[in-house]
């Protein structure tokens, strides 16, 4: 009995998991709160069964037989009785077995067909980022951001999931569940989020050295903050005005920075790396990891292998009076 | 006790008769080699009788002294027990890995090791526990009591036998040895490519992974076709099909598994090993190639892995609870249905590990059902085993404990598990701690907790010493709390959103006070393995002497001495129940007419377990041991250079030769 105490004390914790700004009982959106409310009916089932099997196991526990007898010795009368006793158990698992696929069944098929929506992302995991890309019939109105996805609240919007190098799993609990980014393939899964907030996501599939810094921010916000935003970001950079964003612009406009980075509206077209046309607006850099303020930045381009050990991005050798305006110029990148 | 068969005896194994008394008969019909006179000239055990029986049968089957016998003896009991040893320091080793992760993620941010080493730890963690505990050590325990409880003398192809645990030995050291040289694999125990392909694991860790399974698969296969064999071919006379012991059809069914199921994950890493060694593109979706497949042939081994796993277990659990609720079991014919329903099922679920790949819808909901399935045959046998209680009358010893505590854990994992047979449900929980946890409560509770009560029930068998009862207490409930605190939590910051292999996790998560707990449940955990630790090795020195049958149990590996002589039993017994032990307590019937000088074994037959013929089974040899060694210069030459195929095989076709070389047996040149 006293093994009991501690479960039931432990079984009280699930209660602080329904908070969350990454978590899969906090739904926010038709597909994750049919998934929360089928796993409370199966909790409920299954817990059920976990109580009735335990406690018919301690019953079990009394001492029935007479010491010393033969142990090879059975009653029919009883014999008769627990084989009758295990059939129903069996039938009942069964059934609960059947229903529980059942119920399944009907929210896979809920779930996976997919509604039209009025927007499209391609979303591309990368070692260890993610890259998003707005579809749009007109090809001016595409355009590539990282790491932080806009949807307007109340619409499905259609994820393309894709892989550049090793298989990634593009997971948001707040709305749905997750799907593998698998190179050679692509996956498509829908979200929907009731209300404006902000999610996060995480890779869910094992990706190499980082694998635990690969996050990701879902901002849903009404239709018209959408709408903003997303003109905002079809734009490119606007050119610094004052001195020290300039400055910090020729910093990182003759580092190798241009290499792999893109700013638009300038000569920086690398495409290996995240956009950072807009970089500034973003409430967190290295996917999720640091959020944005100018001192993060500057860490960041200084040590990024003390930030994320590993990460693919090199450590730049920049004079120390580099550094800020580097950093205030990329903030300055809203 | 031996004596003389009576007739009683005789009608209800008739054919084991003339094997008795020497008359000529067997099968109507049918010249058997058992039915050939005894030659005059061989000392037969019939003639001898008593202490000179035994001194001279222990002569004819024992190992002999010095380092060369130990290399050479082919005896099952005791490359059962180095087995049964070295399987157990790897779950040391990977509790202990584990011990190092559950302190790097007690705090978030936390510093203790950096990303590659925890890469590595949790490789080594998973690859050690699947491959190096997991599987070896039910069959660990089938090389040691399959023989014993079939009454026979030695496991089927002994030196094979022998050959399985060197390279078992060998491939767990050299991964140990890469991870103690910071070249430990560090893709995870699945290695999916492409992260473990060449393009995204340079260098030799990923190679090392998978030559490693090579080994385990060479070792796991060439056991369990021993075990077959001996189950079916080396059964003491009338041990009929429905005689068997039900942990002997437990590693049965579990042998054919293992048969069945290692070689897609040989396929799987054969062809990794050629993509990265070799230059094809299997795996490289840029050259028509498909990660998917890998993931397939992966999983079609990697889910009857984890019943590779649980098998045993239920044979442990079934021989515990017979033996402590002092009745036999109660539905045996179910249970051994359900046994041979849950093999072949096992092989119809492994897409529940890839609901996330985008499979097509109607293929993964197949799969929901035959992964609900399961749960049926699984569930008869926990019924079948809570009836066998309940109309016992149980005794509360430590084995039994770790039983009841097996029920606790195994069927809350069991159910966790059902929710993860649901595609939607997955989607959400699918490499999440969540499933960290469904799979710790299903693999410590299904295989972990019957071990630690199989290890206090055989122990006096295996050493001829009792554990200590007072310290297997302490050892129950600390382990019981301790996995709970640990892994319980493990469900909630799974579905608080924190996937699996981070090797760390922002303060804003909000994961941290549930990680401190499962971190000091982990160590309480652990804890509790080195009190167990600290009760085997004292236990062995100074633990009351156990007798041969210190539990009154009925199943025959009790018949025999503790530790068990080299013959393990002067003569055959004969089985008339199928708890041979129960039904004869004054004495057990047996059969006489074997060699004392030569390693004799009667071979008998397949479903009624008649004495068929006698055969003479391999003496020690220490070629095995040779060809074990050579085998692994040509694997881990091969990771290095294809030249190591060419050089490589000229030792272990040596090897070969010396063990094969025809060599009359003195019976066939008299």
């Amino acid at each position: 009995m006293k093994r009991v105490v501690p479960f039931l004390l432990i079984l009280s914790l699930p209660l602080a998991g329904c908070q969350g700004w990454q978590s899969a009982l906090d739904a926010q959106g038709p597909p994750a709160r049919a998934l929360a409310d089928m796993f409370w009916i199966f909790v409920a089932v299954l817990g059920t069964v976990w109580v009735l099997t335990m406690a018919s196991l301690l019953l079990a526990l009394r001492k029935r037989r007479p010491a010393g007898a033969d142990p090879l010795a059975t009653d029919p009368g009883t014999e008769r009785r627990m084989t009758i006793t295990i059939s129903i158990a069996i039938a009942l698992t069964l059934a609960i077995v059947v229903s529980l696929t059942g119920l399944s069944y009907a929210a896979q098929k809920a779930l996976f067909s997919h509604k039209d929506g009025a927007l499209t992302l391609t979303v591309t995991g990368q070692q260890w980022w993610w890259k998003i890309t707005y579809e749009d019939e007109q090809p001016s109105r595409v355009f590539t951001t990282a790491n932080e996805i806009h949807i307007p609240v109340g619409e499905p919007v259609l994820i393309k999931l894709e892989a550049s190098d090793v298989i990634h799993s593009f997971w948001v609990p707040n709305l749905t569940g997750k799907m593998d980014a698998i190179p050679g393939r692509q996956n498509q899964l829908q979200i929907q989020a009731d209300r404006p907030g902000v999610y996060r996501g995480q890779c869910a599939e094992f990706c190499g050295l980082q694998h635990a810094h690969m996050g990701m921010l879902i901002i849903a916000e009404t239709k018209e903050d959408f709408e903003r935003w997303r003109n905002h970001q079809i734009s490119s950079a606007l050119p610094p005005n004052d001195p020290e964003h300039q400055r910090g612009m020729e910093v990182f406009l003759s580092k190798p920075c241009v290499m792999c980075h893109q700013v638009r509206g300038t000569d920086a077209g690398g495409k290996v790396a995240p956009d950072l046309t807009h970089v500034g607006s973003r409430r967190y850099i290295g996917a999720g990891t640091l959020e944005t303020t100018r001192g993060n930045i500057a860490a960041w381009i200084i040590d990024p292998h003390g930030v994320k050990p590993g990460v693919n991005m090199p450590t730049i050798q920049l004079e120390p009076d580099e550094v800020q305006p580097l950093a205030s110029y990329l903030e300055g990148l809203k | 006790v031996t004596r003389a068969i009576t007739s009683h005896d005789l009608d209800a194994v008739p054919e084991v008769t003339r094997l008795a008394t020497g008359e000529r008969g067997g099968i109507p019909g049918v010249q058997s080699e058992a039915d050939a006179p005894p030659s005059p000239r061989e000392l037969r055990d019939d003639q001898v009788d008593g202490p000179e029986l035994t001194a001279r049968l222990a002569k004819t089957w024992g190992t002999e002294k010095g380092l060369i016998g130990a290399l050479s003896t082919v005896d099952h009991k005791v490359i059962g027990r180095r087995y049964i040893i070295t399987a157990i320091i790897f779950l040391f080793l990977g509790g202990l890995s584990a011990v190092v992760m559950r302190m790097q993620l007690a705090l978030p941010e936390n510093n203790l090791v950096g990303p590659d080493l925890y890469n590595q730890l949790f490789t080594m963690h998973g690859t050690t526990m699947m491959f190096l505990f997991g599987v070896p050590i039910g069959e660990a325990f089938a090389v040691y009591l399959v023989p014993l409880m079939v009454g026979t003398r030695n496991i089927a192809f002994p030196r094979l036998n022998a050959f399985s645990y060197y390279v078992y030995l060998f491939g767990g050291f050299m991964i140990w040895a890469a991870f103690m040289l910071n070249i430990g694999p560090d893709v995870g125990w699945f290695a999916y490519v492409p992260l473990s392909g060449p393009e995204f694991s340079p260098g030799k860790r990923a190679d090392i992974w998978a030559q490693m399974i090579t080994f385990t698969e060479v070792s796991g296969i060439a056991v369990a076709i021993s075990v077959v064999v001996t189950v079916f071919k080396l059964r003491a006379p009338g041990m009929t099909l429905d005689r068997i012991p039900l942990f002997v059809w437990a590693e049965l069914i579990n042998s054919f598994v293992i048969i069945f199921a290692l070689p897609a994950v040989v396929t799987a890493s054969a062809f990794l090993l050629m993509d990265r060694l070799v230059g094809t593109h299997l795996f490289n979706p840029a050259e028509g190639g498909d990660a998917l497949l890998y993931q397939h042939l992966f999983w079609f081994f990697g889910h009857p892995e984890v019943y590779i796993i649980f098998l045993p277990a239920t044979g442990w659990v079934s021989a515990i609870i017979v033996t402590f609720s002092r009745r036999q079991a109660f539905g045996y014919i179910a249970l051994v249905l359900s046994l041979i329903a849950t093999g072949f099922l096992s092989f119809g679920l492994w897409v529940h590990h890839m609901f996330t790949t985008g499979l097509p819808q109607l293929g993964a909901s197949f799969f929901t059902a035959s992964s609900m399935l399961i749960a049926i045959p699984n569930g008869i046998q926990i019924f079948c085993w809570i009836a066998t209680l309940w109309d016992g009358r149980p005794v509360f010893r430590t084995p039994l404990l770790f039983v009841i505590g097996f029920f606790f854990i195994f069927v809350a994992g069991g159910l966790s598990g059902i929710m993860l047979a649901s595609v939607p449900l997955d989607s959400q929980v699918h490499d999440t701690f969540f499933v960290v946890a469904h799979f710790h409560y299903v693999l410590i509770g299904g295989n972990v907790f019957p071990l630690i009560g199989a290890i206090y029930y055989w122990f006096p068998k295996f050493t001829g010493r009792m554990m200590s009862e007072r310290l297997g207490k302490w050892h129950f409930w600390l382990a019981i709390i301790g996995f709970n605190v640990a892994f319980f939590p493990m469900h909630i910051t799974g579905l608080m959103g924190m996937p699996r292999r981070v090797y760390t996790y922002l303060p804003e998560m909000g994961w941290g006070n549930l990680n401190l707990i499962s971190t000091l449940g982990a160590v309480l955990f652990f804890g509790s393995f080195l009190l167990f630790l600290y009760n085997m090795v004292t236990s062995a020195r100074r633990g009351s002497l156990a007798g041969s049958n210190p539990w009154d149990a009925g199943t025959l590996e009790w018949a025999s001495a503790s530790p068990p002589t080299p013959q393990n039993f002067d003569r055959i017994p004969v089985v008339t129940n199928r708890e041979p032990l129960w039904a004869n307590r004054d004495s057990l019937p047996v059969v006489a007419g074997l060699s004392v000088e030569n390693r004799e074994q009667i071979v008998s037959t397949v479903t009624a377990g008649r004495a068929d013929l006698r055969e003479t089974t391999p003496e020690s040899s220490l070629w095995p041991f040779l060809a074990a060694v050579a085998i692994t210069i040509l694997f881990i030459g091969s990771m290095f250079t294809p030249w190591a195929l060419v050089w490589g095989t000229p030792p272990l076709a040596l090897a070969l030769i010396g063990w094969f070389w025809p060599k009359a047996s003195t019976e066939d040149e008299r």
